[in-house]
Protein backbone atom coordinates (compact mmCIF):
# COMPACT_ATOMS: atom_id res chain seq x y z
CA UNK A 1 0.00 0.00 0.00
CA UNK A 2 2.40 2.48 0.86
CA UNK A 3 4.26 0.96 -2.35
CA UNK A 4 1.93 2.10 -4.52
CA UNK A 5 1.06 5.63 -2.25
CA UNK A 6 4.79 6.30 -2.98
CA UNK A 7 4.59 5.86 -6.62
CA UNK A 8 1.47 7.75 -7.39
CA UNK A 9 2.88 10.83 -4.71
CA UNK A 10 5.66 10.63 -7.22
CA UNK A 11 4.25 10.42 -10.35
CA UNK A 12 2.21 13.42 -9.69
CA UNK A 13 5.61 15.10 -8.71
CA UNK A 14 7.21 14.51 -11.41
CA UNK A 15 3.94 15.19 -14.09
CA UNK A 16 3.93 18.89 -12.56
CA UNK A 17 7.43 19.90 -11.82
CA UNK A 18 8.62 22.62 -14.88
CA UNK A 19 12.13 23.84 -14.64
CA UNK A 20 13.42 20.74 -12.56
CA UNK A 21 15.08 21.09 -9.21
CA UNK A 22 13.76 23.87 -6.72
CA UNK A 23 10.73 24.23 -8.58
CA UNK A 24 9.64 20.90 -7.28
CA UNK A 25 10.33 21.99 -3.41
CA UNK A 26 6.86 23.50 -2.92
CA UNK A 27 4.75 20.17 -4.65
CA UNK A 28 7.46 18.16 -2.23
CA UNK A 29 6.92 19.96 0.91
CA UNK A 30 3.07 19.62 0.49
CA UNK A 31 2.59 16.45 -0.58
CA UNK A 32 5.17 15.06 2.03
CA UNK A 33 3.25 16.83 5.08
CA UNK A 34 0.28 15.22 3.95
CA UNK A 35 1.03 11.75 4.20
CA UNK A 36 3.22 12.82 7.05
CA UNK A 37 6.19 11.61 5.63
CA UNK A 38 9.12 13.73 6.85
CA UNK A 39 8.64 17.03 8.82
CA UNK A 40 9.64 20.00 7.09
CA UNK A 41 12.98 20.89 8.94
CA UNK A 42 13.76 16.92 7.52
CA UNK A 43 13.17 18.35 4.14
CA UNK A 44 15.46 21.46 4.19
CA UNK A 45 17.96 19.07 5.47
CA UNK A 46 17.51 16.25 2.53
CA UNK A 47 17.92 19.35 -0.03
CA UNK A 48 21.40 19.94 1.37
CA UNK A 49 22.43 16.26 1.44
CA UNK A 50 20.84 16.03 -2.14
CA UNK A 51 22.85 19.51 -3.29
CA UNK A 52 26.08 17.93 -1.65
CA UNK A 53 25.83 14.77 -3.47
CA UNK A 54 25.80 13.95 -7.63
CA UNK A 55 22.60 13.60 -9.41
CA UNK A 56 19.17 15.46 -10.27
CA UNK A 57 17.95 16.47 -6.91
CA UNK A 58 14.55 15.10 -7.87
CA UNK A 59 16.22 11.96 -7.65
CA UNK A 60 17.44 11.82 -5.02
CA UNK A 61 14.68 13.19 -3.23
CA UNK A 62 12.59 10.75 -4.20
CA UNK A 63 15.46 7.85 -3.55
CA UNK A 64 15.82 9.34 0.15
CA UNK A 65 11.61 10.03 1.03
CA UNK A 66 11.03 6.61 -0.37
CA UNK A 67 13.75 4.45 1.67
CA UNK A 68 12.53 6.40 4.63
CA UNK A 69 9.22 5.05 4.48
CA UNK A 70 9.07 1.97 2.60
CA UNK A 71 13.06 1.07 2.64
CA UNK A 72 15.01 0.05 -0.73
CA UNK A 73 11.51 -1.02 -2.15
CA UNK A 74 10.06 2.17 -1.90
CA UNK A 75 12.85 3.78 -3.19
CA UNK A 76 12.26 1.65 -5.98
CA UNK A 77 8.74 2.75 -6.52
CA UNK A 78 9.51 6.50 -5.91
CA UNK A 79 12.19 6.85 -8.13
CA UNK A 80 10.25 5.26 -10.58
CA UNK A 81 7.27 7.15 -10.05
CA UNK A 82 8.97 10.46 -10.51
CA UNK A 83 10.96 9.46 -14.20
CA UNK A 84 8.01 7.97 -15.51
CA UNK A 85 6.00 10.94 -17.03
CA UNK A 86 9.13 12.68 -18.28
CA UNK A 87 10.35 9.59 -19.79
CA UNK A 88 6.80 8.97 -21.33
CA UNK A 89 5.93 12.40 -22.51
CA UNK A 90 10.01 12.97 -24.24
CA UNK A 91 9.81 9.95 -26.24
CA UNK A 92 6.89 11.19 -27.36
CA UNK A 93 8.25 14.82 -28.27
CA UNK A 94 11.06 13.40 -29.96
CA UNK A 95 8.89 12.13 -32.48
CA UNK A 96 6.63 14.96 -32.85
CA UNK A 97 9.88 17.52 -32.67
CA UNK A 98 8.80 19.70 -34.93
CA UNK A 99 5.35 20.41 -34.13
CA UNK A 100 6.05 20.41 -30.54
CA UNK A 101 8.16 23.01 -30.83
CA UNK A 102 5.69 25.18 -33.62
CA UNK A 103 2.66 24.39 -31.22
CA UNK A 104 1.10 27.85 -30.28
CA UNK A 105 -0.39 25.71 -27.35
CA UNK A 106 2.87 24.90 -25.71
CA UNK A 107 4.04 28.18 -26.66
CA UNK A 108 1.04 29.63 -24.57
CA UNK A 109 0.93 27.06 -21.44
CA UNK A 110 4.94 28.25 -21.01
CA UNK A 111 4.16 32.12 -20.96
CA UNK A 112 2.18 31.56 -18.19
CA UNK A 113 4.08 28.27 -16.55
CA UNK A 114 7.83 30.33 -16.72
CA UNK A 115 6.80 33.30 -14.53
CA UNK A 116 4.21 30.64 -12.14
CA UNK A 117 7.52 28.24 -11.52
CA UNK A 118 9.91 31.95 -10.11
CA UNK A 119 6.02 32.32 -7.49
CA UNK A 120 6.20 28.55 -6.35
CA UNK A 121 9.97 28.84 -5.81
CA UNK A 122 9.72 32.05 -3.93
CA UNK A 123 6.93 30.65 -1.73
CA UNK A 124 9.27 27.41 -1.37
CA UNK A 125 11.61 30.39 0.13
CA UNK A 126 9.23 32.00 2.19
CA UNK A 127 8.46 28.58 3.93
CA UNK A 128 11.78 27.52 4.12
CA UNK A 129 12.34 30.39 5.64
CA UNK A 130 9.68 29.82 8.35
CA UNK A 131 11.52 26.71 8.95
CA UNK A 132 14.89 27.79 9.79
CA UNK A 133 14.09 31.06 11.39
CA UNK A 134 10.99 29.78 13.99
CA UNK A 135 10.91 25.83 13.63
CA UNK A 136 8.06 25.33 16.00
CA UNK A 137 7.50 22.27 18.30
CA UNK A 138 10.99 21.96 18.79
CA UNK A 139 12.29 19.70 21.92
CA UNK A 140 15.75 21.14 21.42
CA UNK A 141 17.19 23.83 23.53
CA UNK A 142 19.11 24.21 20.39
CA UNK A 143 16.92 26.52 19.02
CA UNK A 144 16.53 29.27 21.32
CA UNK A 145 16.80 32.82 20.70
CA UNK A 146 20.52 32.46 20.26
CA UNK A 147 19.03 29.94 17.75
CA UNK A 148 17.41 32.50 15.58
CA UNK A 149 20.47 34.86 15.46
CA UNK A 150 22.85 32.05 14.67
CA UNK A 151 20.17 31.23 11.41
CA UNK A 152 20.25 34.92 10.68
CA UNK A 153 24.10 35.37 10.93
CA UNK A 154 25.00 32.21 8.86
CA UNK A 155 21.59 32.90 5.89
CA UNK A 156 23.66 36.42 5.71
CA UNK A 157 27.05 34.70 5.29
CA UNK A 158 25.74 32.10 2.88
CA UNK A 159 23.84 34.84 0.76
CA UNK A 160 26.79 36.96 0.52
CA UNK A 161 28.98 33.86 -0.66
CA UNK A 162 26.14 32.92 -3.12
CA UNK A 163 26.11 36.20 -4.70
CA UNK A 164 29.71 35.77 -5.23
CA UNK A 165 29.10 32.24 -7.40
CA UNK A 166 30.82 30.36 -4.78
CA UNK A 167 29.81 26.51 -5.32
CA UNK A 168 27.22 25.33 -3.18
CA UNK A 169 28.82 22.49 -1.99
CA UNK A 170 31.08 25.04 -0.53
CA UNK A 171 28.25 27.25 1.11
CA UNK A 172 26.46 23.61 2.71
CA UNK A 173 30.05 23.25 3.87
CA UNK A 174 30.52 26.28 5.26
CA UNK A 175 27.32 26.80 7.02
CA UNK A 176 27.81 23.27 8.50
CA UNK A 177 31.00 24.49 10.21
CA UNK A 178 29.13 27.59 11.48
CA UNK A 179 26.27 26.07 12.77
CA UNK A 180 28.48 23.62 14.78
CA UNK A 181 30.62 25.92 16.36
CA UNK A 182 27.65 28.23 17.41
CA UNK A 183 25.99 25.07 18.24
CA UNK A 184 28.24 24.19 21.21
CA UNK A 185 29.24 27.70 21.66
CA UNK A 186 25.52 28.23 23.14
CA UNK A 187 26.83 25.39 25.40
CA UNK A 188 28.71 26.83 27.21
CA UNK B 1 16.39 -10.60 -36.61
CA UNK B 2 15.79 -7.84 -34.40
CA UNK B 3 18.60 -8.62 -32.67
CA UNK B 4 20.55 -7.66 -35.44
CA UNK B 5 19.04 -4.53 -36.28
CA UNK B 6 19.61 -2.93 -32.47
CA UNK B 7 22.74 -1.61 -31.50
CA UNK B 8 24.08 -3.86 -28.44
CA UNK B 9 26.86 -1.54 -28.53
CA UNK B 10 25.82 1.60 -28.78
CA UNK B 11 22.90 0.96 -26.12
CA UNK B 12 25.32 -0.14 -24.11
CA UNK B 13 27.89 3.11 -24.60
CA UNK B 14 24.56 5.22 -24.17
CA UNK B 15 24.38 3.65 -20.21
CA UNK B 16 27.79 4.04 -19.72
CA UNK B 17 28.32 7.43 -21.08
CA UNK B 18 25.04 8.26 -18.77
CA UNK B 19 26.09 6.99 -15.63
CA UNK B 20 29.09 8.79 -15.66
CA UNK B 21 27.33 11.99 -16.28
CA UNK B 22 24.85 11.24 -13.22
CA UNK B 23 27.85 10.30 -11.62
CA UNK B 24 29.78 13.26 -11.82
CA UNK B 25 27.35 15.82 -11.79
CA UNK B 26 26.41 17.92 -8.10
CA UNK B 27 23.39 20.13 -8.41
CA UNK B 28 21.58 18.09 -11.18
CA UNK B 29 19.80 19.34 -14.30
CA UNK B 30 20.76 22.67 -15.68
CA UNK B 31 24.47 21.91 -14.46
CA UNK B 32 24.39 18.76 -16.37
CA UNK B 33 24.20 20.31 -19.77
CA UNK B 34 27.98 21.27 -20.17
CA UNK B 35 28.91 17.34 -19.54
CA UNK B 36 25.98 15.98 -21.52
CA UNK B 37 27.13 18.13 -24.64
CA UNK B 38 30.93 17.24 -23.91
CA UNK B 39 30.26 13.38 -23.88
CA UNK B 40 27.44 13.25 -26.68
CA UNK B 41 28.71 15.89 -29.12
CA UNK B 42 32.41 16.17 -28.54
CA UNK B 43 33.63 12.60 -27.60
CA UNK B 44 31.22 10.35 -29.11
CA UNK B 45 29.49 12.29 -31.57
CA UNK B 46 26.12 11.13 -31.56
CA UNK B 47 24.42 14.65 -31.84
CA UNK B 48 25.80 18.28 -32.68
CA UNK B 49 25.47 21.08 -30.32
CA UNK B 50 22.43 22.33 -32.35
CA UNK B 51 20.38 19.31 -30.94
CA UNK B 52 21.65 20.35 -27.52
CA UNK B 53 20.05 23.31 -27.56
CA UNK B 54 16.89 21.50 -28.72
CA UNK B 55 17.21 19.97 -25.44
CA UNK B 56 17.49 22.55 -23.39
CA UNK B 57 14.52 24.11 -25.08
CA UNK B 58 12.33 20.59 -25.09
CA UNK B 59 13.60 19.89 -21.05
CA UNK B 60 11.97 23.65 -20.55
CA UNK B 61 8.68 22.98 -21.70
CA UNK B 62 8.17 19.27 -20.61
CA UNK B 63 7.57 18.53 -16.81
CA UNK B 64 9.83 16.20 -14.96
CA UNK B 65 13.39 16.73 -14.04
CA UNK B 66 15.53 17.70 -16.57
CA UNK B 67 18.62 15.57 -16.30
CA UNK B 68 15.47 12.68 -17.64
CA UNK B 69 14.20 14.66 -19.91
CA UNK B 70 17.73 15.30 -21.08
CA UNK B 71 18.46 11.58 -21.12
CA UNK B 72 15.61 10.23 -22.38
CA UNK B 73 16.17 12.89 -25.48
CA UNK B 74 19.09 11.92 -26.42
CA UNK B 75 18.59 8.16 -25.66
CA UNK B 76 15.22 8.23 -27.95
CA UNK B 77 17.93 10.33 -31.08
CA UNK B 78 20.60 8.13 -30.72
CA UNK B 79 19.12 4.61 -30.40
CA UNK B 80 15.45 5.01 -30.13
CA UNK B 81 13.18 3.65 -27.29
CA UNK B 82 15.88 1.20 -26.11
CA UNK B 83 18.52 3.48 -25.37
CA UNK B 84 16.26 6.26 -23.69
CA UNK B 85 15.57 3.50 -21.18
CA UNK B 86 19.36 2.50 -21.38
CA UNK B 87 20.44 6.25 -20.98
CA UNK B 88 17.55 7.19 -18.49
CA UNK B 89 18.57 4.27 -16.24
CA UNK B 90 22.17 5.20 -16.39
CA UNK B 91 21.64 8.65 -14.85
CA UNK B 92 19.65 7.78 -12.29
CA UNK B 93 21.64 5.13 -11.06
CA UNK B 94 24.10 6.70 -9.21
CA UNK B 95 21.89 9.10 -7.23
CA UNK B 96 19.75 5.98 -6.07
CA UNK B 97 22.87 3.98 -4.85
CA UNK B 98 24.77 6.75 -3.56
CA UNK B 99 21.04 8.00 -1.78
CA UNK B 100 20.72 4.67 -0.40
CA UNK B 101 24.27 4.47 0.89
CA UNK B 102 23.59 7.94 2.83
CA UNK B 103 20.26 7.72 4.06
CA UNK B 104 21.50 4.88 6.48
CA UNK B 105 24.48 6.60 7.30
CA UNK B 106 22.33 9.84 8.44
CA UNK B 107 20.26 7.46 10.32
CA UNK B 108 23.23 6.19 12.34
CA UNK B 109 24.62 9.56 13.20
CA UNK B 110 21.18 11.71 13.36
CA UNK B 111 21.28 11.33 17.07
CA UNK B 112 25.02 12.89 17.27
CA UNK B 113 24.83 16.84 18.72
CA UNK B 114 27.74 17.44 16.28
CA UNK B 115 25.49 16.66 13.35
CA UNK B 116 22.41 18.60 14.85
CA UNK B 117 24.44 21.35 15.16
CA UNK B 118 25.87 21.06 11.57
CA UNK B 119 22.16 21.06 10.21
CA UNK B 120 21.27 23.60 12.15
CA UNK B 121 23.85 25.63 10.17
CA UNK B 122 23.22 23.86 7.09
CA UNK B 123 19.34 24.43 6.60
CA UNK B 124 20.33 28.33 6.66
CA UNK B 125 22.67 27.83 3.86
CA UNK B 126 20.27 25.84 1.88
CA UNK B 127 17.99 28.61 2.19
CA UNK B 128 20.90 31.42 1.18
CA UNK B 129 20.53 28.87 -1.90
CA UNK B 130 17.01 29.32 -2.63
CA UNK B 131 17.12 32.82 -2.40
CA UNK B 132 19.85 33.14 -4.77
CA UNK B 133 18.19 30.65 -7.13
CA UNK B 134 15.08 32.71 -7.14
CA UNK B 135 16.62 35.74 -7.84
CA UNK B 136 19.01 34.85 -10.94
CA UNK B 137 15.44 33.36 -11.95
CA UNK B 138 13.44 36.30 -11.66
CA UNK B 139 16.78 38.36 -13.16
CA UNK B 140 16.55 35.92 -16.78
CA UNK B 141 12.51 36.52 -16.88
CA UNK B 142 10.91 38.41 -18.96
CA UNK B 143 9.66 41.95 -17.74
CA UNK B 144 6.33 42.78 -18.37
CA UNK B 145 2.99 43.14 -16.41
CA UNK B 146 1.67 39.59 -17.25
CA UNK B 147 4.65 37.97 -16.14
CA UNK B 148 4.68 39.82 -12.86
CA UNK B 149 1.13 38.96 -12.26
CA UNK B 150 1.61 35.48 -13.13
CA UNK B 151 4.90 35.29 -10.72
CA UNK B 152 2.73 37.22 -7.58
CA UNK B 153 -0.53 35.26 -8.12
CA UNK B 154 1.64 31.53 -7.79
CA UNK B 155 3.54 33.65 -4.75
CA UNK B 156 0.25 34.34 -2.81
CA UNK B 157 -1.78 31.14 -3.93
CA UNK B 158 1.14 29.14 -2.65
CA UNK B 159 2.58 30.33 0.47
CA UNK B 160 -0.26 32.50 1.73
CA UNK B 161 -3.66 30.87 0.64
CA UNK B 162 -1.56 27.16 0.61
CA UNK B 163 -2.97 26.02 -2.45
CA UNK B 164 -1.80 22.72 -3.92
CA UNK B 165 0.93 23.90 -5.80
CA UNK B 166 -0.56 20.69 -8.80
CA UNK B 167 -3.69 23.62 -9.04
CA UNK B 168 -1.34 26.56 -9.14
CA UNK B 169 0.58 25.03 -12.19
CA UNK B 170 -2.73 23.99 -14.25
CA UNK B 171 -3.99 27.21 -13.69
CA UNK B 172 -1.17 29.40 -14.34
CA UNK B 173 -0.56 27.00 -17.25
CA UNK B 174 -4.51 27.21 -18.65
CA UNK B 175 -3.61 31.12 -17.94
CA UNK B 176 -0.85 31.52 -20.01
CA UNK B 177 -2.84 30.01 -22.68
CA UNK B 178 -6.17 32.06 -22.98
CA UNK B 179 -4.37 34.93 -22.48
CA UNK B 180 -1.35 34.38 -25.01
CA UNK B 181 -4.37 33.27 -27.75
CA UNK B 182 -6.88 36.05 -27.22
CA UNK B 183 -4.14 38.72 -27.16
CA UNK B 184 -1.33 37.55 -28.51
CA UNK B 185 1.83 37.92 -26.40
CA UNK B 186 1.54 41.79 -25.79
CA UNK B 187 3.69 43.32 -23.57
CA UNK B 188 6.77 40.78 -24.05
CA UNK B 189 9.87 42.06 -25.27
Amino acid sequence: MILLELFLTFLKIGAFTFGGGYAMLPLIQSEVERHGWLTQAEVVDFIAVSESTPGPLAINMATFIGIRTGGILGAVCATFGVVLPSFVIILIVAKFYEKFRKSRVVDGVMFGLRPAVIGLIGAAFLSVGMTVFFPNGLKSAVFSNAGLWTSLGIFTAGAVLAFRKVHPIVIIAVSAVMGIAAGYAMEL
Amino acid sequence: MFIEVMPVNKVIDLFVTFLKIGAFTFGGGYAMIPLIQREVCENKKWLNDDDILEIVAIAESTPGPVAINAATFVGSRTAGTVGAVCATLGVVLPSFLIISVISYVLRAFQESRAVQYAFMGIRAGVLALILKAVYTMFRSAKKHGVSYFIMAAALVLTALLKTDAVFVIIGCGTFGLVWSLIFGKKGED
